[in-house]
């Protein structure tokens, strides 16, 4: 017995030795990183795919910017474009005809020309209907792309994107879309290389192993070397890239973690340069101890309730602004989710598209919310109905929920059943209208405040309130037709001023990133997209 | 014998198949939402692509058959959620990591629960009995998720001496074997334990003592090698459940295995991939639990002929 524990002490020693000398022996990756020009990138989720017409996720997008390159490329301070695919471009006076200019000499990086048929080809394949691609809406301002995504029309040459010769596109637009040079930049309109699509398949075949290391073809800054599932993603400088010089990390390894809590542990311990995103319950900590490596970045989203206007009492509007008027949101964000998050003025968070401001109308105001609550007919003589409040499975819906259901019952004596549901099982019933009030999020896809407000229209496809206004409806369309800036923005506020007093949806928050970076990481500039050109970034 | 395996294999380890695909396929179908649905609006158009392209617009029964069909053949089709991966592409790369993470597991279990049930059953009773039990039983009542970031905290951020996460050198594996394999040391401490006590009453135990064998002698050589049969049953379901069961430890390390795929798929509705793994599983489970039916069967001729008249 003695000498099989003298064998078991042995191997145990021996082991840990093994493990000192192996570790106090190399550098962090971090470290070595920042003297190789690699880049450890935390990624959050195993990618869906690397097929820019397919994918629709955040992690993907990070990927996706780094082997391709749209026509023009958002300036990583402002989001303001910048010449990308294309050199220069002219707008039409009406702005429904943009001409983009290519690159002379710009090349997909197995060095075939990049022409601007690629183009036509790329967008025709992202809006091919049998593709199924759920970004295709994105390119619906082309003209007749709708009718071609949707099969009403099979002539993609009735489709407004036009190359008349190899270094000119001509995209013609239905409507003025003030915003459209953005969209470009989109991995929606990334474009692929026609002759890799139609050797792994045919133009609208959906999953293809075109995307594979060896395979994938791009004509971005970077270029795919390795894909292992749930490891990492390997990319590397481009050679062929247009602006090579420009790039200045040679290697990016993107990992996979999804858990936040390994993530934050490995960027402690010099595994990452970036993580994707930080627990909540560490936020305070590194504000004390660490604050150079935490970056709480405004971003363009809004986290809302959904007020379902046709079950009762919630269809009265003054029920309605009685529970908005009863939510003290500075005390959600200063006391419960201490991110940085900025209490709900209106539903457009502040500077989206480059300036826009609404007038702040969501307030805290309990004496007005009583009064309103009495004249909507409800009070101590007669209750108001029990309502349900609807959230999926998370730690801070659920302490959000809770906050917002003792502050209605402490101001308005309401009570509120709290509903959690898996997160399908929350969509199926949200998108069925089978819910009192719900929580929700949204994340702008581009940079404009016509991606919070056209969702509201009467029957549009994300608002699953039940809410309708004519007058709503009339000023965005009119928003869409007008192509002036400050024209455009004053119809947007005057939309929300409709939609904030009629309230189908309680704003609460403004959403924030936050993450780790790394001091040695440079040219990583905060934007509303949370959208970083690593052709940008290096490492120092 | 081999009529034994094939009817082990065509009356009971086939239908025991046919009944879980079918009642998986079914099951996942109850749930509510869909493969494709997601917070921002999908447009019926795209929708109705999506449901053609994987054949969802089909009648259910339809479905079913065409999936048994499929399987059969080997297809077990493409991710929905990773749409250019097939699901037997995902098995394949996730499973080697799984079984790699489960043999450690597992061989740290054996050898640490095996000596604590030496360790106790030395000196029933005493105080090293007790401790070894507390011990070792001590690993049932810490959950992974606990345990796995304890682990980490001492190992990998206070002393520095492994990575916090990731599969690249062979420290990587240290950690996670560790937390998957405490689950099972309490058992097979205990098992070992049992076993051992019941086996040093035995005559020929005595007979070796009455030789003058020294007492550790008489423990490892003797009695070991016939305290181990309950242990070694314990083996295949214990292989089967380190394999399949390692999705926590994959997450909380961030392991390329198939148990985070197993999970993931459920909550997005990835029906072809959740079909795919809960097959796979049971394949491995009934087969870990067919190949320790046989080795009995092959150590005991008395529990063949039983297991022959049952079938």
């Amino acid at each position: 017995m003695r000498k099989l524990m003298k064998f078991v002490l042995f191997a145990s020693s021996l082991i840990l030795f093994f493990l000192i000398f192996n570790c106090s022996q190399k550098l962090s990756p971090v470290e070595s990183g920042i003297k190789t020009g690699t880049l450890h990138f935390g990624n959050q989720t195993e990618p869906q795919d690397l097929d820019p017409h397919i994918t629709t996720g955040v992690p993907e997008f990070h990927i996706l910017g780094s082997l391709f390159e749209g026509l023009v490329n958002l300036d990583p301070k402002d989001l303001s474009p910048l010449p990308g695919a294309a050199h220069s471009w002219e707008v039409s006076d009406d702005g429904l005809a943009y001409t983009f200019h290519l690159r002379n000499g710009a090349r997909w990086s197995n060095g075939d020309p990049l022409k601007a048929s690629d183009f036509v080809f790329s967008f025709q394949r992202i809006l091919s209907p049998a593709l199924g691609a759920e970004y295709a809406y994105m390119l619906y301002c082309i003209k007749n792309a709708r009718d071609f995504n949707t099969s009403k029309i099979s002539d993609f040459s009735l489709v407004g994107a036009k190359a008349p010769d190899d270094s000119t596109l001509v995209i013609e637009l239905d409507k003025p879309t003030p915003y459209f040079l953005s969209l470009t930049a989109h991995h929606s309109f990334f474009p692929v290389n026609p002759s890799t699509i139609l050797k792994h398949g045919k133009i609208d075949t959906r999953g293809t192993p075109w995307t594979r290391p060896g395979n994938l073809v791009g004509n971005g800054p970077f270029k795919l070397t390795s894909w292992e599932i749930n490891k990492i993603v390997s990319v590397e400088k481009n050679p062929l890239y247009w602006d090579s010089s420009r790039v200045s990390l040679n290697t990016i390894h993107f990992y996979p973690i999804e858990n936040n809590m390994t993530e934050e542990r490995a960027f402690r311990t010099g595994q990452l340069h970036i993580t994707a995103n930080l627990p909540p319950q560490k936020i305070s900590w590194y504000r004390q101890n660490r604050p150079e490596v935490l970056r709480i970045d405004p971003y363009l989203g809004t986290y809302y309730y959904l007020v379902n206007v046709n079950r009762k009492p919630l269809d009265n509007v003054n029920v309605r602004r009685a529970l908005s008027l009863a939510i003290d949101r500075k005390a959600i964000t200063e006391n419960l989710l201490k991110g940085g998050q900025n209490p709900a003025t209106c539903f457009t968070p502040p500077e989206a598209g480059g300036g826009y401001r609404c007038d702040s109308m969501v307030k805290f105001d309990t004496t007005e919310a009583k009064r309103l609550l009495a004249e909507a007919g409800y009070g101590p003589g007669n209750p108001l109905p029990l309502i349900s409040l609807l959230y999926n499975t998370s730690e801070t819906h659920h302490m959000t929920a809770q906050a917002i259901q003792q502050m209605w019952k402490k101001y308005l004596g309401i009570d509120v059943t709290l509903v959690n549901q898996e997160w399908k099982v929350y969509l199926s019933s949200t998108h069925g209208k089978n819910y009192d009030i719900a929580r929700m999020g949204w994340v702008g896809d581009y940079d404009d405040p016509n991606s919070f407000l056209d969702m509201w229209i009467t029957d549009g496809g994300n608002n699953r309130t039940g809410w309708s206004n004519a007058a709503y409806d009339s000023l965005i369309e009119l928003a869409s037709r007008t192509a002036d800036k400050d024209s455009r923005f004053a119809i947007f506020r005057e939309a929300e001023k409709i939609l904030l007093s009629e309230l189908p949806v309680i704003p609460l928050y403004f959403y924030t990133n936050v993450y780790l970076l790394h001091p040695s990481v440079k040219g990583w500039d905060p934007n509303l997209l949370n959208i970083h050109n690593l052709k940008f970034i290096s490492l120092k | 014998m081999i009529k034994f395996i094939l009817r082990r294999i065509f009356l009971q380890t086939l239908p025991a198949l046919f009944l879980t695909v079918t009642v998986a396929f079914f099951l996942i179908r109850l749930a509510p939402g869909g493969p494709f649905s997601s917070e921002k609006n999908v447009s019926p158009e795209v929708l109705k692509q999506l449901n053609s392209h994987y054949g969802l617009d089909k009648p259910l029964l339809i479905q079913y058959f065409d999936y048994l069909k499929n399987i059969c053949r080997g297809d077990l089709g493409p991710s929905f959620k990773y749409p250019g991966r097939t699901v037997a592409e995902l098995i394949a790369e996730g499973f080697p990591v799984s079984v790699e993470l489960g043999t450690y597991a597992l061989l740290f279990s054996l050898l640490t629960g095996i000596l604590a049930g030496l360790l106790a059953a030395s000196k029933p009773g005493s105080a090293r009995d007790f401790v070894s039990m507390i011990i070792s039983t001590s690993g049932i009542c810490i959950p992974s998720f606990v345990l796995g970031p304890l682990l980490v905290l001492l190992f990998g951020l206070k002393l520095g001496l492994v990575n916090v996460s990731g599969w690249n050198s062979m420290s990587d594996r240290l950690l996670p074997s560790f937390t998957l394999g405490m689950v099972y040391v309490a058992y097979i401490a205990r098992l070992t334990r049992a076993g051992l006590l019941e086996t040093m009453v035995q005559d020929y135990i005595r007979t070796a003592r009455a030789k003058g064998i020294p007492e550790r002698v008489v423990m490892l050589r003797h009695a070991l090698r016939g305290a181990l049969l309950p242990v070694v049953s314990f083996m295949g379901p214990a292989a089967a459940g380190l394999i399949t069961g390692s999705f926590v430890v994959e997450t909380i390390f961030s392991i390329p295995g198939l148990g985070r795929f197993f999970i993931t798929a459920a909550f997005n509705r990835d029906y072809t991939m959740i079909m795919g793994t809960v097959v796979f599983y049971a394949a491995v489970i009934i087969f870990f639990n067919t190949i320790v039916d046989i080795t009995l069967a092959i150590l005991d001729p008395r529990l063949r002929s039983r297991l022959n008249e049952k079938t």
